[in-house]
């Protein structure tokens, strides 16, 4: 494989997107690399001329309650979200998809950032973002210096390992509302042992109950893979919310709405779609009340304030 | 060039690199802090660990200038100078280090220093952790030895050690009453060097002037080559040569036993498979001789390939080897015992299945490296050998280094290719990290020689991960149709076996492997009638060669299954099945072999099926009156399952079995054993060492051992097939038995006594009062211990009649002796198959029994504990043994539920490590392993092997647990949680797919591979 030729590291924001610009499409975005430099090594992507190293940007790894929001710089690494008593306390759903990335030298230096970026519909960080509807915040050169626009985290993919930025714009931070009380998320996955680490499937939940904790008022329910971008199973969600009750119906109620709603594809050498199918069933279903346990006992979640 | 400033263990570094550098790369090529090892070049394996700021990182991948300014800390900077380290006195050891080399957590070496880094991460802010933690930290650090128990074990007495500042003892089985060094859980030899990162591999040494090597190779699976025009590559800047098939002075091919590989493709040879090589750039750097090979055009003319070895049989397949009378087929090898038809007949049950084996990769962590030097450089060759006398040897020779199971194989091979006399060509062993049988074949080791040739420098060949993985030979994918007939009382009466073996583009030792295949085939039980046929076929995929297990891994996964299935349709225990009819001393193989002794299969037998009732016992929820029967915890429903199993030791089948061995002795009290036979993590060193000190009455370390070296080591044959122990040992020991006799009769003369009663014993030779009262009648009262070899309790007070062994040795000089010894141990002569002779010296034998939890939701399935017992003949060093033993069960453990070479028609799909996973360290079950010594009469101390036994039984184990766990028979491996689940849903019983299937399954049962 050829190599890039310089590595730079700005310290800021509209450094590193100047630097961008000035190689158009010649430069990539480096944050930990373990994704990008595998790409490289197997020649899937082509070695650009530079990389540009946004992990020495000032603030890209913060964690902090900010207006109401749990912000995240694009730069944390998964070993700092796992470790985050503050995403403990409200993103139960990230730090479990965050734990399990890898091993420690992995997650040590993979960021969350790079992981919405490579854009794989299956992504476990991604799939937890999602059921928090995660905002994410999208930095772009401008003559003026650095524009920043908050978005919708779906509103960034375009297909697999494909996202919708311009060679000169970067994932700058993600942005989540603190967990009410009565409110619960959880993650799991199936993996298999053989080939790729690529989750079979993975699916994040997150859950708000009435005053009464009987019944599911709000839910969000990320799944992946099921379909060529992270996933909403929206379907599912209304049947839960629809529910005279959370209880067994409600929970099969949902199943069967996201398993409906799903675009589940057979996939070599790691899942067939009739697997998969069947997995929704039992992930959903434990997530589903591992969220909903979480939320009955959540009465004031304040959590401890910073990371 | 960037500039680059690192503070590494310390130490700062101002570096201009170009900015490409990975930090493995700066750690190891640039700083020379060759510590750190590169295994896989894509963050999967994690020996290139490393801590940057507080971090432990994966540096293969991790850019050097990310680190620009930081604080690194890699595996040299973990011991603090002890004091007189400056002296070179021994430096301090980290606690890790320690526990490491006590705990037996280090074998090949080259995880090691990735092991050491990455525990250490964890015991600095939790000196207390419990296993899961510990797994949760080394998930994804791979070792290939040790199955990792040892590992965990370790991190915890480190641990322990720095809160309380006492180190824990390494639990090991209980063995025979040892002697002063046999039987002793001695520590490696290595394994300071090994766990401080001074331990060199190939890719560790460098030479002045040194140039690089790199590889291109056939994309096609059959491919004739109509031309290589590699003007533009040589015409590149830097590049020193481009070889191909028209630049071998000798043989064009090589192999191991037939010679039908071409060093290159091309010519009057086509390519194979993709991975034959085609042509060598030679260039000043690595990178260079990359791009060199992206300027080679190479000319195609696709030949039609043959993948599957059932279609190479037919007369219309396409012939990879025209030349050959027999075409594709490799050989059809034979059992014939009884007769078949009349046993079927007696029988009252028969049970018939089709079973298959996938093509599995060794994945040693070390990929493969060769480095020649050429005849006539200047500088000083490093020897691998830390005899002074021998850092001291001259050589002009063309000498070749590289880690192979097999150097003077690899010094025939490469002096033929070369156009050489054998001792025209050196070949120096380096450590290895990792063989199993993928070294045992040439990998670069002529490429490298003939580009030093022609270049007149040095030069490396290393191959990326990828390149190993896509190249190396892998064990044969098999299909193995077997049919066993039983009387209602469970005696074995009739077997009837066809096995397909996919032995590949070439030869290697697909013969010798799939003959072990057949006549294992029986299982370890009296089988009356068999008939077996099996068919080694070539075919464009990698060739397929050794690999632990040697072919008995496959068979035995189809015997044991069927066993297990006969059992049910009986209505019998499984075990009581496998009791009535294990082999006893006295029984006879099917290919004739009478046992007369050593047999200890029963017993082992008998040790597993009392844990496991034991086991059951102590957990009062588990139903205690069966022990197959599953129980349900949650969603997993647990069950044990079992499975015997046995591997010859030796080559066997008349194949003449010799290791030659020299022994030396030093006036400093020292003593040095030299043998080439190969060091690749298993601790042969320390077999040797062990056997010498014993028969020398030496302490251990007082043994210098040296492996590897055609020059300075007299020919040990190859490491494979479980040899080493039992023939390079008897070498070892028989040659410093010698010198003992000698120096005994030097002095029965100074002492004026009988030779018979000088004995040696903790560095001492002395009259042994005892003996010699013995001897003319009388007693003396007994005291003090009494070694097989004397005792210093034979010294009666006030004797003078001592000297140190250093003195024994001067006085040998003195008379002018030799002071060096050379013994050629032959094995015990053994029978080709067919002639109803004695195929094998000796067999191992093991029983395991693996409780096992398939999740009933979804499919996973997940080995909680492991018991076995191994039947070895005699523990030379326990510590040592249960590394064998645990490593084996691990790989098995891969073997059944993990690992699958892929080739999707000729082409890999597995090209990465990241594709090809092996068991990490959260798949280590609990292991219990009992050790049973049954001696066999020839073997060092009553020794046999056990390098393969402790893979064989394993995978069975674990399909029959799954059985009888959740009701559905896998007839293939590795096991497909996907299939298993929608089996359990349909309510099929069995299932005849695998994971990673590119092909239709066996039986139409309408569901189609994925």
């Amino acid at each position: 494989m050829a190599r890039w030729r310089a590595y730079h590291t700005p310290a800021t924001v509209s450094e590193a997107l100047s630097l961008l610009h000035e190689h158009r499409d010649k430069a990539r975005i480096i944050a930990g690399g373990t994704d990008l430099i595998l790409d490289m090594e197997a020649n899937q992507a082509a070695a650009p001329e530079a990389l540009v190293d946004v992990t020495r940007i000032t603030g890209i790894d913060r964690i902090a309650q900010e207006d109401g929001w749990i912000v995240l710089g694009a730069g944390i690494t998964h070993t700092q979200i796992e470790s985050s008593p503050l995403l403990r306390a409200h993103a139960r759903c990230l730090t479990e998809s965050c734990g399990v990335i890898g091993g420690p030298q992995v997650r040590n230096v993979a960021t969350l950032g790079g992981n919405v970026a490579h854009a794989l519909p299956a992504a476990d960080g991604t799939i937890g973002l999602l059921a928090l509807e995660a905002e994410v915040e999208v930095a772009a050169h401008s003559a003026r210096g650095a524009r920043h626009t908050w978005q919708p985290l779906l509103s960034i993919f375009a297909g697999p390992g494909r996202n919708r930025l311009a060679p000169d714009q970067m994932l700058h931070a993600f942005r989540f509302r603190p967990t009410p009380a009565r409110a619960g998320n959880a993650f799991d996955r199936i993996m298999r042992p053989q080939g790729v680490a690529l989750p079979v499937l993975g699916i994040a939940a997150r859950v708000r109950l009435d005053a009464a904790l009987r019944r599911v008022e709000e839910a969000v329910i990320a799944i992946g893979p099921a379909g060529p971008t992270p996933f909403r199973a929206t379907s599912a969600e209304e049947a839960l919310t629809s529910a005279k009750a959370f209880d067994d119906d409600a929970v099969e109620d949902a199943i069967a709405a996201a398993q409906a709603q799903a675009s589940l594809r057979s996939s070599k050498y790691r899942a067939s779609q009739a697997y998969r199918h069947e997995m929704i069933g039992v992930l959903l279903k434990r997530v589903l009340h591992t969220s909903v346990e979480r939320a009955r006992v959540n009465e004031a979640p304040a959590g401890p304030e910073g990371a | 060039m960037t500039h680059l400033t690192l503070t590494v263990n310390g130490r700062e570094h101002a570096l201009d690199v170009p900015p490409s550098r990975y930090l493995a790369e700066v750690l190891r090529y640039d700083l020379g802090l060759t510590g750190t090892k590169i295994g896989c070049d894509e963050a999967e394996c994690g020996c290139c660990t490393v801590i940057v700021d507080g971090q432990s990182v994966d540096s293969c991948i991790y850019p050097a200038f990310k680190a620009q300014g930081g604080q690194v800390l890699t595996i040299e900077g973990l011991a603090q100078p002890g004091p007189g380290s400056q002296n070179g006195g021994a430096p301090e050891l980290h606690p890790l280090q320690s526990a490491f080399i006590q705990h037996g957590a280090t074998q090949c070496g080259f995880c090691t220093p990735g092991f050491i880094m990455q525990a250490k991460t964890l015991l600095d802010e939790n000196p207390d952790p419990t296993d899961a933690e510990i797994k949760e930290c080394l998930k994804d650090t791979y070792c290939r030895c040790t199955g990792y128990a040892a590992i965990i074990s370790s991190v915890k007495a480190a641990g322990e050690y720095m809160r309380t500042g006492t180190m824990p003892d390494a639990e090991l089985p209980p063995v025979l009453e040892p002697l002063s060094q046999i039987g002793q859980p001695l520590p490696r030899l290595d394994a300071v060097d090994k766990v401080t990162g001074a331990a060199l591999y190939t890719d560790d040494y460098t030479f002045d002037g040194m140039l690089f090597g790199a590889t291109l190779r056939s994309e096609h699976p059959h491919a004739a080559i109509r031309e290589i025009d590699a003007d533009a590559a040589r015409a590149l800047e830097g590049v020193h040569a481009v070889l191909t098939h028209a630049d071998v002075p000798g043989d064009p091919r090589h192999g191991l036993v037939e010679n039908d590989w071409p060093v290159f493709a091309g010519g009057a040879y086509p390519a194979r498979y993709v991975g034959d090589a085609i042509a060598l750039a030679v260039a000043e750097t690595a990178e260079l001789a990359d791009q060199a090979l992206a300027l080679i055009r190479v000319k195609y003319d696709p030949l039609p390939s043959v993948t599957d070895p059932r279609e190479a049989l037919r007369p219309d397949a396409p012939q990879l080897h025209p030349d050959r009378p027999t075409g594709n087929l490799l050989k059809h090898i034979k059992v014939r015992h009884g007769d078949v038809e009349e046993g079927f007949a007696a029988s009252d049950v028969v049970v018939e299945r089709t079973y298959r084996t996938p093509m599995t990769e060794h994945a040693f962590l070390e990929p493969e490296c060769a480095l020649a030097v050429p005849a006539g450089y200047k500088g000083r060759l490093p020897s691998t050998s830390k005899e002074k006398a021998d850092s001291d040897h001259e050589s002009d020779k063309l000498t070749v280094y590289v880690g192979s199971q097999i150097p003077y194989s690899d010094r025939r091979q490469v002096a033929k290719s070369l156009g050489l006399d054998d001792e025209e060509v050196r070949v120096i062993g380096t450590l290895m990290g990792g063989g199993f049988g993928g070294k045992e074949d040439i990998a670069g080791q002529i490429h490298a020689a003939l580009a030093a040739q022609v270049t007149g420098r040095p030069v490396k060949i290393l191959y990326t991960r990828q390149e190993s993985l896509i190249f190396h030979p892998k064990r044969h994918s098999t299909i193995i149709r077997i049919k066993t007939g039983a009387k209602r009382d469970g005696a074995l009466v009739a077997v009837e076996a066809e096995l397909y073996g996919d032995s590949g583009a070439y030869a290697s030792l697909g013969e010798k492997v799939m003959t072990r295949a057949t006549t294992h085939a029986t299982g370890p039980y009296v089988m009356p009638h068999a008939r077996i046929d099996c068919y080694a076929m070539y075919t464009n995929n990698a060739p397929s060669g050794a690999f632990r297990g040697f072919g008995v891994t496959q068979s035995a996964f189809a015997v044991e299954s069927n066993l297990d299935i006969l059992a049910a349709e009986l209505g019998m225990d499984p075990a009581a099945l496998r009791r009535k009819n294990v082999m006893r001393v006295g029984a006879e193989t099917a290919t004739g072999q009478e046992l007369s002794e050593s047999v200890g299969l029963l017993e082992c037998l008998d040790l597993v099926e009392e844990d496991i009732k034991r086991a059951k016992a102590v957990d009062s929820s588990l139903p205690s009156s069966d022990p197959w029967a599953p129980v349900q915890v949650g969603s997993k429903r647990y069950a044990w399952g079992i499975a015997a199993g046995y591997k010859n030791t030796g080559l066997g089948g008349g194949a003449p079995d010799k290791a030659e061995a020299e022994v030396e002795v030093f006036p400093d009290g020292t003593a040095a054993i030299r043998t080439s036979s190969a060091e690749m993590g298993q601790n042969l060193v320390g077999v040797l060492a062990a056997c010498t000190a014993q028969e020398l009455g030496l302490p251990f370390e007082k043994v210098h051992v040296t492996v590897m070296d055609t020059d300075l080591t007299p020919d040990g044959g190859p490491s494979t097939a479980s040899r080493q122990t039992y023939v390079s040992g008897n070498a070892a020991r028989l040659a410093a038995r010698a010198m003992r006799e000698q120096m005994q009769n030097v002095l029965a003369e100074k002492f004026d006594t009988h030779p018979d009663v000088i004995a040696f014993h903790e560095g001492l030779a002395y009259v042994d009062e005892r003996r010699l009262a013995r001897m003319h009648g009388a007693e003396l009262p007994a005291a003090g211990a009494n070694g097989a070899n004397g005792s210093a309790g034979g010294i009666l007070p006030g004797s003078t009649r001592s000297v140190s062994f250093a003195d024994a040795v001067n006085a040998l000089l003195a008379e002018n002796r030799l002071p060096k010894i050379r013994y050629e141990y032959w094995a015990p002569q053994t029978q080709p198959l067919g002639t109803g002779g004695d195929m094998h010296f000796a067999f191992s034998y093991a029983v395991h029994a693996a409780l096992v939890s398939v999740d009933t939701e979804t499919g996973e399935v997940a080995v909680a504990r492991v018991i076995s017992a191994h039947d070895v003949g005699r523990a030379i060093n326990p510590l040592s043994l249960l590394g064998q033993i645990e490593g084996g069960i691990v790989m098995g453990i891969g073997n059944a539920l993990t690992e699958n070479y892929i080739v999707e028609d000729g082409i890999p799909w597995t090209e990465r490590l990241g594709q090809y996973k092996m068991p990490g360290i959260k798949m280590t079950p609990r292991m219990d392993s009992h050790i049973v010594e049954h001696p066999t009469a020839d073997g060092p101390y009553g020794a046999k092997g056990v390098g393969e036994i402790s893979s064989i039984p394993i995978s069975p184990a674990i399909t029959n647990a799954i059985y009888n766990a959740v009701g559905v028979r896998c007839l293939a491996l590795p096991v497909d949680q996907d299939a298993l689940l929608l089996a359990m849903r349909d309510g099929e019983k069995e299932i005849d797919g695998h994971w990673g299937q590119t092909g239709p399954w066996l039986a139409s049962n309408g569901r189609q591979p994925h």
